[in-house]
């Protein structure tokens, strides 16, 4: 473990110093960062209870005291964007933690072992990735019923495919890699050279992916909540706020839509600089 | 004296699909036998695609020879299992022709030549990184190189690295496998000069696998010439350069530039492309490019014979007239090939 701390340490250090090279990625760094903390600390931040409905301030312009005004029954925008971050950002990422550990299992094992285990796996994947994302992440949400739990599996599910394809191939390049053979000829054993060769090799793009599927996860959170297949009211989260808001825009309200819907915009460019970037990063030849 | 490694019959075949349902045998070794003794370097030569890695690799166990048996100094290396294998693989190893590709990217050198080591309980966790810091000593290496990736060492500290991971266990047998052909001249005089001071030093036996001449006379003590999985003919290195009795060996002797322009040297052309591995015939396997061929070459069976003490040659004609000493290859060459190479 020390040797793992040592080793995150100098690639920290390393960090700062490419963070400054790379100013774009940094950018996304910061969002995500700087939106992961606001959501941690939204009880110290927000200034209303989000949950609180006033009907005597409802539908109020941003103004000093409601930053980003109010909703239909005199919630505050701006609290409930805030602990929206908590809400979206578990949804996104458990869904691509799950999806990425199932995914990349599949994957792996595939490509590992190859032959009927292979087409088996790939096949299943297939009939996954045959249907659009969304339209399936709808009926499984549909059949499971609106949850915050069954709306990850719904995300997580459409994910799998990407990643087991992900993993399978890369684990079939360095798989006949020479370092792999080398490994052998000094006497490691499969296990080994699985994990220690092969492994950290492996990961690279797939975190670059997790990365960008996490922006199009919470993009399919709210989308799935927007229409009611998601999470329900009260729940602050962002999908069902931009719902909520939707037909008074034409009505001139459109603060109530708005702010959630820049917060996602904003997140889902956050996860996509950081994508692009870490495929620089994380590759130990471009440094 | 018992040889340090004993190889008979060793064959490798490749399953090849060449329509939807129908497979050939892409025959890349073809009933190989040879010996290396304890100190002692064989150069396998050959052109590309004759075979000589996957010997090196089947006799290393990296690939399941589909025939023959592999002794290496009393242990049937053929025999064992995998696993058993593994504990024997201190004994034998490997430097690879692409030293880059051959090391891990994701780890420091340092980790990979200690690796083997502690894989093979030779010191302690506490006392590897002593023993790689001499290791990297031995090959030239300075202590500093430890930490690094291999991508940022040169071409020629990455073989250096290499090297010192092979011989981290103190190996008996090392196949080099082309272990300069990556890198440049300069530094190829270097590593070179290194692996001979390392085999005086400590009494390694070489397997070297080449296609470079130049390489093969100054390290190795005798040659296998392969062609198409066979070996064509074996003896010592300064006899087989000087004058094969195969016309392949002559052929391959007689491509390598002279010195200089005005040299003249006989040239023997091989016509075409090398005959396809796919199912090669029976006969002698040189035949259909060979100037030397008559229609007796097309009708026996090729064997290995031995000419003359500690040589070998797989060649009808030469097997037969070299007794009544009517053999003269370079008589027999049409006067329009031998020419001075255009400088």
């Amino acid at each position: 473990m020390a040797e793992i701390a040592v080793h995150m340490t100098r690639r920290l250090a390393g960090l700062s110093k490419w963070c400054r090279r790379n100013p774009i990625t940094a950018l996304g760094f910061g969002i995500i960062v700087g939106l992961g903390i606001l959501g941690l600390l939204a009880p110290l931040i927000a200034p209303y209870d989000p949950y609180a409905l006033n009907p005597r301030e409802k539908m109020q312009a941003p103004s000093l005291n409601h930053l980003f005004g109010t909703g239909i029954f005199g919630e505050d925008i701006f609290s409930r964007v805030l602990y929206g971050i908590r809400i979206d950002f578990g949804i996104g990422l458990g869904a691509v933690a799950i999806g990425l550990f199932t995914g990349s299992t599949v994957g792996v094992i595939a490509g590992y072992y190859g032959g009927r285990i292979d087409e088996v796996c790939m096949r299943l994947m297939d009939i996954v990735a045959a249907f659009p994302g969304f339209i399936l992440a709808m009926a499984i949400a549909g059949v499971l019923g609106p949850s915050i739990p069954n709306l990850i599996i719904a995300i997580a599910v459409v994910n799998v495919p990407v990643y087991a394809r992900l993993s399978r191939s890369r684990f079939l390049v360095i798989r006949s890699s020479l370092y792999a053979l080398a490994a052998r000829g000094v006497g490691a054993s499969d296990v080994r050279i699985l994990a220690w060769h092969l492994l950290p090799n492996s990961l690279a793009p797939i975190f670059v992916q997790s990365t960008l599927q996490c922006g199009w996860a919470i993009l399919d959170a709210a989308g799935l909540s927007f229409i009611g297949l998601g999470v329900r009211l009260p729940t602050p989260e962002w999908g069902v706020m931009i719902g909520l808001g939707a037909p008074r825009i034409i009505t001139g309200q459109w603060w109530i839509s708005f702010f959630p819907g820049l917060a996602i915009a904003i997140t889902v460019m956050g996860f996509n600089l950081i994508g692009d970037g870490l495929q620089d990063l994380l590759d130990p030849r471009r440094k | 004296m018992k040889p340090l490694l004993e190889v008979t019959g060793l064959s490798k075949h490749y399953p090849v699909r060449t329509k939807l349902w129908k497979f050939r045998n892409l025959v890349a070794a073809d009933d190989v036998s040879l010996t290396v003794q304890a100190g002692e370097t064989l150069a396998i030569v050959g052109e590309s695609g004759s075979g000589k890695s996957t010997v090196g690799k089947c006799i290393l166990r990296l690939e399941a020879p589909t025939s023959g048996h592999v002794v290496l100094d009393g242990q049937p290396i053929s025999e064992l299992s995998e696993v058993e294998v593994r504990s024997l693989r201190a004994q034998m190893q490997m430097v690879y022709q692409d030293p880059l590709e051959s090391l891990n990217p994701r780890h420091k050198v340092g980790k990979l030549v200690a690796e083997p080591l502690l894989l093979h309980g030779i010191v302690s966790r506490k006392e590897v990184r002593k023993r790689v810091s001499e290791l990297f000593h031995l090959v030239g290496l300075g202590s500093e190189h430890i930490d690094r990736y291999a991508h940022t060492l040169s071409g020629g500290q990455q073989q250096r690295v290499g090297i010192a991971r092979a011989l981290a266990t103190s190996p008996k047998l090392l196949v080099l496998d082309e272990p300069t052909s990556a890198l440049d001249v300069s530094v190829e005089a270097q590593i070179l000069n290194l692996l001979q001071d390392l085999q005086r030093r400590m009494k390694l036996a070489f397997l070297l696998i080449s296609h470079d001449l130049a390489v093969v006379s100054m390290l190795a003590d005798r040659v296998a010439v392969m062609y198409l999985g066979q070996i064509v003919e074996t003896g010592p290195t300064r006899d087989i350069l000087a004058s094969g009795y195969h016309p392949y060996s002559r052929a391959l002797v007689s491509a390598t530039p002279v010195d200089h322009p005005h040299q003249r040297k006989v040239r023997i052309a091989l016509d075409g492309e090398p005959t396809s591995p796919i199912d090669p015939p029976q006969h002698c396997r040189l035949e259909p490019r060979c100037p030397f061929a008559l229609p007796v070459c097309r009708e026996q069976v090729a064997d290995l014979k031995q000419a003359e003490e500690r040589r070998f040659t797989r060649c009808i004609r030469f097997n037969r007239e070299h007794v009544n000493g009517s053999w003269d290859p370079d008589a027999s060459v049409q006067p329009g090939i031998a020419k001075p190479r255009a400088g």
